[in-house]
């Protein structure tokens, strides 16, 4: 036995896969699929296990014109951010997402409102209009979302899709629509590994199988908590590779989200002229930030950057 | 820790009823039942009443596989019985046990070894019953040799410090929990197992002081034991044990997790 075999970890557990969209032949219409999670070992140390799947990349839209983006991250997608489904169609044609995530920002009652009908319509439209997997989040208003998402769960019936959030106070609804109609949950926590526990095994009590949970740790942007959510996160992944099911769930994280609010990211270069080039600034922000996420295990990056996310593929690739 | 759980034995009314009458759907219960309230592993003893002991381990090996995919404790005195067990079983399995008198050790390592298993080794020399840790680390020391000299895993050797009842040798107790501790100093592959219920033998308040012992053993770094998963307690103190010994994740619903494996599977 060689000197490095002795150092090398034996892991007993491993990371549940959860697979996003069904294709035709499982009773879905999507044109492919992304397997997420699976690792047998911490990320990036391949001589001790297997990573089975590359860890998967997401571009993020909205089913309204971003009201709060910055400008240089809408004239990414060249003007067809004002209609989602030409947005939606530029992220997978011209971009080449695996993967889309759409958050449902114009249900919010602040934000319009558009009614939970009219959103599953949306919905349906997007599934025809792309083939790849989806992911739906809610609008963030607990009280509209239990209204909103259960329709659109439906309206996603067989696609295998990701719903999200489930939290600590609100996991119920959301959990039954999505049990029923045959796609997965985000667990949201706040940056606490024993409430994501928790959060998992109170699901999991109302029937939905732990193998269809992904959990999002809430995650901060470099500079703004990104080490607590990454010692979150590799605490889980320890745990989960020495036998612990209630926390073996991938990891999401909304890179893109966390990202383009901070001032690093966004500030005019006339107010720091030593930042440098704003647009490379907002994309490396983004990128480094993602690859950090990578090295504690995240399993799905939703990102909003095009080209951000073109560079994290390219590490994320080697896990 | 891994549990083991003990009601698969013919010294049990039920279960000698059940070997008897060859009843494979009690043995079943049985087995799902300790699997269930979170035992990684299964003890499988056909009693000393038994007639035909290797048949009735075959019978008993196979009828347990059939119910529940966990690793199974093959508990006999007998190397043929030993033997029937494993070879119904058709995979890995642990033996109960060997000890460190060597020529019956190497025969039950030369067994396992072909069999890839594990195997329960107790720390009783020719000396008869061990007194003191120092007594107990001795034949440690005495049984991983023959190990190393026969190329055995150590990581397949389950040592126990040999449990004496609190109401007889009341200093002994101590010595196993410290021996315990020992043995990961000999080489921290060796892994600990204790036959639980030998603590409290013909005393009053067995399962509080079961439950005493188990979580005190935890804290000195006890691997496995043999124990009766089905009591409630027990498994609660050692979900608790976990939590006090960060070995395990905190959340509310600890309690629920009995050993990591509220579901019964891994």
């Amino acid at each position: 036995m060689s000197r490095q075999e002795e150092m090398l970890e034996k892991w007993q557990g491993e990371v549940f896969t959860y697979v996003i969209g069904a294709k035709k032949e499982e009773g879905g219409t999507r044109g492919s699929v992304v397997k997420a999670g699976g690792e047998k070992t911490l990320p990036f140390l391949d001589k001790e296990g297997f990573f089975p799947n590359t860890a998967a990349v997401a571009l993020e839209i909205l089913d309204v014109p971003p009201a709060d983006w910055p400008e240089e991250l809408v004239a990414a997608y060249g003007g067809v951010t004002a209609n989602p489904l030409e947005w939606a169609d530029a992220c997978v044609r011209k971009f080449g997402a695996e993967l889309l995530c759409v958050r449902l920002a114009g249900a919010h009652p602040d934000a319009g409102g558009r009614m939970p009908e009219q959103e599953a319509a949306f919905l349906s439209k997007l599934a025809a209009a792309v083939n790849v997997p989806l992911i739906v989040r809610g609008c963030g208003d607990d009280v509209k979302d239990n209204t909103l998402l259960p329709l659109c769960s439906e309206a996603l019936k067989g696609e295998r899709c990701l719903f999200g959030s489930a939290s600590q106070d609100n996991y119920k609804t959301l959990t039954a629509a999505v049990t029923a109609d045959g796609h997965g949950i985000i667990a949201e926590s706040p940056i606490d590994l024993n409430i994501a526990k928790q959060l998992n095994i109170l699901i999991s009590d109302l029937g939905l199988p732990l193998e269809r949970i992904v959990m999002d740790p809430t995650i901060g942007a470099l500079g703004y908590g990104l080490e607590y959510a990454y010692s979150i996160m590799e605490r889980a992944r320890l745990a989960a590779l020495s036998g612990d099911r209630n926390v073996a769930c991938p990891f999401i994280c909304f890179t893109g989200q966390e990202t383009w609010k901070v001032k690093e990211a966004v500030a005019a270069r006339a107010d720091f002229p030593h930042w440098g080039d704003k647009e490379k600034r907002g994309i490396l922000w983004e990128a480094v930030t993602a690859s950090a996420l990578l090295q504690a295990g995240a399993d799905i990056l939703v990102m909003r950057h095009p080209k951000a996310a073109e560079e994290i593929k390219k590490y994320a690739c080697h896990r | 820790m891994l549990v083991i759980g003990e009601l698969i034995n013919g010294m049990f009314a039920r279960v000698g009823r059940a070997i008897e009458e060859k009843d494979a759907a009690a043995v079943h219960r049985i087995a799902s039942e300790q699997a269930v309230c979170g035992a990684g592993a299964l003890d499988i003893n056909c009693g000393p009443g038994s007639l035909n002991p290797a048949d009735d381990m075959k019978w008993l090996v196979e009828t347990v596989a059939a119910a529940v995919d966990k690793l199974l404790v093959l508990d006999s005195g007998k190397e043929e019985v030993l033997e029937a067990g494993l070879q119904a079983a058709g995979r890995p399995c642990l033996l109960n046990s060997a000890t460190a008198e060597p020529n019956k050790l190497k025969r039950l390592l030369n067994l396992a070894a072909r069999y890839k298993s594990g195997l329960i080794v107790l720390t009783v020399g020719s000396s008869g019953m061990p007194q003191g840790c120092r007594q107990r680390i001795e034949s440690a020391a005495q049984i991983v040799e023959i190990c190393v000299e026969t190329g055995f895993p150590l990581d397949n050797i389950y040592l126990d410090p040999v449990l004496m009842p609190v109401s007889v040798a009341q200093a002994q107790v101590g010595a196993a929990l410290e021996t315990i501790r020992e043995f990961k100093v000999i080489s921290p592959e060796l892994k600990s197992v204790v036959g639980l219920s030998n603590v409290s033998q013909s005393a009053p308040h067995r399962r509080l002081l079961n439950r005493v012992f188990l979580s005190m053993a935890a804290a000195y770094g006890l691997d496995a034991a043999i124990l009766d998963p089905t009591d409630r307690e027990l498994m609660e103190s050692l979900s608790a044990a976990d939590i006090i010994l960060n070995r395990n994740i905190y959340c509310e619903s600890f309690l629920k997790e009995c050993g990591g494996a509220k579901d019964g599977r891994g």
